[in-house]
């Protein structure tokens, strides 16, 4: 492993890298996604466009998407950006269906009892949609963020640096030690991620710690799809 | 927009078309390896999947395997097995079916925990084996949510199949590799117009084919 | 290399602001970012007195960089270091804009990049066309004895057993053959168009993104394919006892090495440089490449030990 050894600080400022760059997708998609899920919820010929169009939107491969880009948005074909941008879209792509399946499975009882007791609208969305959507949505953020993580790899064949140039380096010289510490790292970082949004999940959404383990009982539909779609 | 016209005009030239090289051929080895990694996926991932939905037991290995593999960086996976083997299709084939996965294996897990306990229960008081609850009843109920899986599966790897063209394997990839190469936008978007056409061609016979697979009696109107 | 850079920051930042901005206006977010995009991009120019050392996405240019690096460090140079930047059509117009300042280069494959019609094949033709084929603000400084160029590369077995040391005795083997390179081979002017119009030579190419790498070396050794594009400088045309076809027709162009510089260097700097490539030589530079892959070393060790060993650090 002397390859190892003699390459720590690469491979720390790989991974920092690779960090920033993997970062704001996940927070940028996930913030938008709650209000452009509601919006396909409310708004009906939006509707269609933003489900049907977010899932054929993660059939586009990402190499071409990272090259492509720049062209359209007027950026360097080696800026970061169109990593981070290409990124947020697929996290959108994700989670956009997920927010909206999330936020329609909340018990409308809940719903119709924060109205009688007057809640306004805005805060009645974050009082009471919000929190009972949550466990959905975490569990669509985990899935954003294990991808995305996973994704920004593909920048390396550009030239953006991230864990995958470990890869495109590794593949001319050879080095074995090199390509298989790239993947290491990287599943390492997402599971690290993952993690992390799970215990925040429990910090925030203190109510589905105890939640029975499903035992026996039936889990819901939307549940189901969510996880298989994700 | 002019890229995008230049795209076009790239695919509609008929001369591209036929040919070792030509795009018909390309389409086909790409989707080949598309159907094949699935294929793999399901052989693997289906049986597991029913047997996790069926005892309910393995839910947990079943989800963080499927997490990890979610993770695994496919170029990474591509460039090692391509060290260790060579070039050529069986490297990016593995990374394939370890994409396709999770999906397959949540499609197949999910179909069955969701049917309605008391349709199993009634199975089991009309004296049916656990094997024949599991072929007659489960299967068949959940048999959408299966192709569901397959479906975002099969997505995916259309998307990804791409790279086996990093180590020197055919599909769609090739015009993706050359046009990077030699910075011919065209080239680059006319090929990734091509995987989306093919996606959104699979994905809406998924679809149609998933209303077809639902048993009459619980078909969605 | 190791460094974040300024622009991952800013373009956290600048993201966050467009999207967080997007987020409450419900918008699209690609009608927010273009603005971000253009300050980042600008937003980060080399101070005076820096100059920036680009290379291409290929181990052995990174390790000449890293020489020229180092080399213009002891000069009194602050450097920054943009490796393993892709291909040519994406870090020339970097360098056009000023945006990279030094970058190794090899005169063949850099004079067909800007003049794609050209015929002239000998070394010091290439190099008076090339002064005169680069754009405005590019100059190239002198350049190295060493050079890393295309090649025909057979196994020793292949070129026994039907008699080979050209490229045209390939037409003495079943047609066509098979030929392991990186994608754009197929464009290039000594790809298989050339070696048919040239040499009458039907060529197959297989595509390895490797850049001649342990793909495209293990392809040729194991038989998927008949011949390789290798680097000459590859040490492992001499470990695996490859055997390089002749060129009498001149259809691959020499590829001396050649330091690509912007306006902003100087003749300090230009000296410095041209210190280091006076020294490179085909042996040397199959020396460094060889460290690279065979004990694995880092860029910046090679360099470091070979600028001292050669009395220039």
């Amino acid at each position: 492993m002397n390859w190892l050894t003699h390459n720590l600080d690469v491979i720390a400022g790989h991974t920092l890298n690779h960090l920033l760059l993997a970062l704001p997708p996940i927070i940028v998609s996930f913030l938008l996604a709650i209000p452009l899920g509601w919006v396909a919820n409310r708004v009906r010929w939006l509707r269609a466009p933003l489900l049907t169009g977010a899932g054929l939107f993660y059939a586009i491969p990402s190499l071409p998407l990272f090259v492509v880009l720049p062209v359209i948005i007027g950026t360097g074909i080696r800026d970061p950006l169109n990593i981070v941008i290409a990124l947020t879209l697929y996290g959108l792509a994700l989670m956009v269906p997920v927010a909206s399946d999330a936020l329609r499975q909340v018990d409308a009882r809940a719903v119709d009892a924060a109205d009688a007791l007057g809640y306004p609208p805005l805060r009645r969305f974050l009082g009471v949609d919000l929190p009972l959507a949550g466990p959905a949505l975490l569990a669509g953020l985990r899935v954003v963020a294990v991808s995305t993580v996973s994704l920004v790899t593909v920048g390396a064949v550009l030239g953006i640096p991230s864990l995958g140039m470990l890869f495109t380096d590794g593949f001319q010289r050879g080095i074995i030690a090199s390509v298989l510490t790239g993947i290491v790292a990287t599943v390492a970082l997402a599971l690290l991620i993952d993690a992390l949004l799970v215990l925040g999940g429990r910090a925030l959404l203190p109510w589905t710690r105890r939640a029975p383990r499903a035992a026996r009982t039936r889990r819901t539909a939307p549940d189901l799809v969510s996880e298989v779609a994700a | 927009m002019r890229f995008l016209l230049d795209a076009l005009a790239w695919i509609a030239d008929p001369a591209r078309w036929p040919g070792p090289d030509g795009i018909a051929t390309r389409l086909a080895e790409h989707l080949g390896y598309s159907v094949l990694g699935v294929a793999l996926a399901c052989l693997i991932g289906v049986p597991a999947g029913w047997l996790v939905g069926h005892t309910r037991r393995g839910r947990g290995l079943a989800v963080g395997l499927s997490g990890a593999a979610r993770a695994l960086p496919t170029l990474g996976v591509v460039t090692l097995l391509g060290i260790m083997l060579g070039i050529g299709l069986v490297g990016p084939m593995v990374a394939f079916v370890v994409l396709a996965l999770p999906s397959v294996l949540a499609g197949a897990y999910a179909g069955v925990e969701a049917v309605d306990p008391q349709a199993v229960d009634g199975a089991r008081a009309s004296g049916m084996t656990e094997v024949q609850v599991l072929t007659r009843v489960e299967i068949p109920l959940g048999l959408p949510l299966l192709i569901g899986g397959i479906r975002s599966a099969f997505l995916q790897v259309i998307a990804t199949a791409t790279l086996a063209a990093y180590v020197g394997a055919g599909g769609l990839g090739r015009y993706l590799f050359l046009g990077l190469k030699t910075q011919d936008y065209p080239q680059m978007l006319a090929a990734s117009l091509l995987v989306v056409a093919l996606a959104l061609v699979c994905d809406l016979a998924f679809a149609a084919l998933q209303r077809v697979s639902a048993p009459a009696g619980v078909r969605p109107q | 290399m190791s460094t974040i850079s300024r622009r991952h920051l800013a373009a956290l930042v600048a993201l966050a602001g467009a999207g967080t901005l997007a987020g409450c206006a419900g918008s699209n977010p690609l009608e927010e970012s273009p603005a971000p995009a253009t300050t980042t991009s600008a937003g980060a120019p080399a101070a005076a007195g820096t100059l920036v050392v680009g290379s291409q996405q290929y181990y052995s240019n990174e390790i000449i960089a890293e020489l020229y690096a180092q080399a213009l460090e002891k000069a009194g140079f602050t450097v920054e270091r943009q490796f393993q930047i892709g291909q040519r059509e994406v870090y020339l117009p970097e360098l056009e804009a000023a945006k990279v300042d030094v970058l190794p280069e090899y005169a063949g494959n850099l004079l067909q990049y800007y003049d794609k019609t050209t015929d002239v094949t000998d070394g010091t033709a290439v190099l008076s066309a090339l002064a005169a084929a680069l754009p405005e603000g590019l100059r190239v400084l002198d350049a190295a004895e060493a050079s890393d160029q295309d090649s025909y590369t057979v196994t020793q077995a292949f070129a026994d057993e039907h008699g080979l040391t050209t490229i045209g005795d390939l037409a003495k083997a079943p047609q066509p053959v098979k030929l392991a390179a990186n994608a754009e081979f197929a464009t290039r002017p000594y790809g298989p168009e050339g070696a048919k119009a040239t040499y009458g030579v039907d060529i197959e190419l297989v595509p390895v993104e490797d850049s001649g790498g342990p793909l495209t070396a293990r392809a040729l050794a194991d038989g998927t394919v008949q011949v390789a594009d290798l680097y000459t400088a590859d040490p492992t045309i001499a470990k695996e006892g490859f055997v390089i076809l002749e060129d009498p027709e001149g259809l691959i162009l020499p590829q001396n090495v050649i330091p690509l510089v912007s306006a902003k260097v100087d003749d300090t700097a230009a000296a410095a440089i041209d210190a280091v490539n006076a020294k490179l030589t085909v042996a040397e530079l199959q020396a460094l490449n060889a460290r690279s892959i065979d004990e694995q070393a880092r860029s910046e060790v090679i360099a470091r030990e070979w600028l001292a060993a050669q009395g220039l650090a």
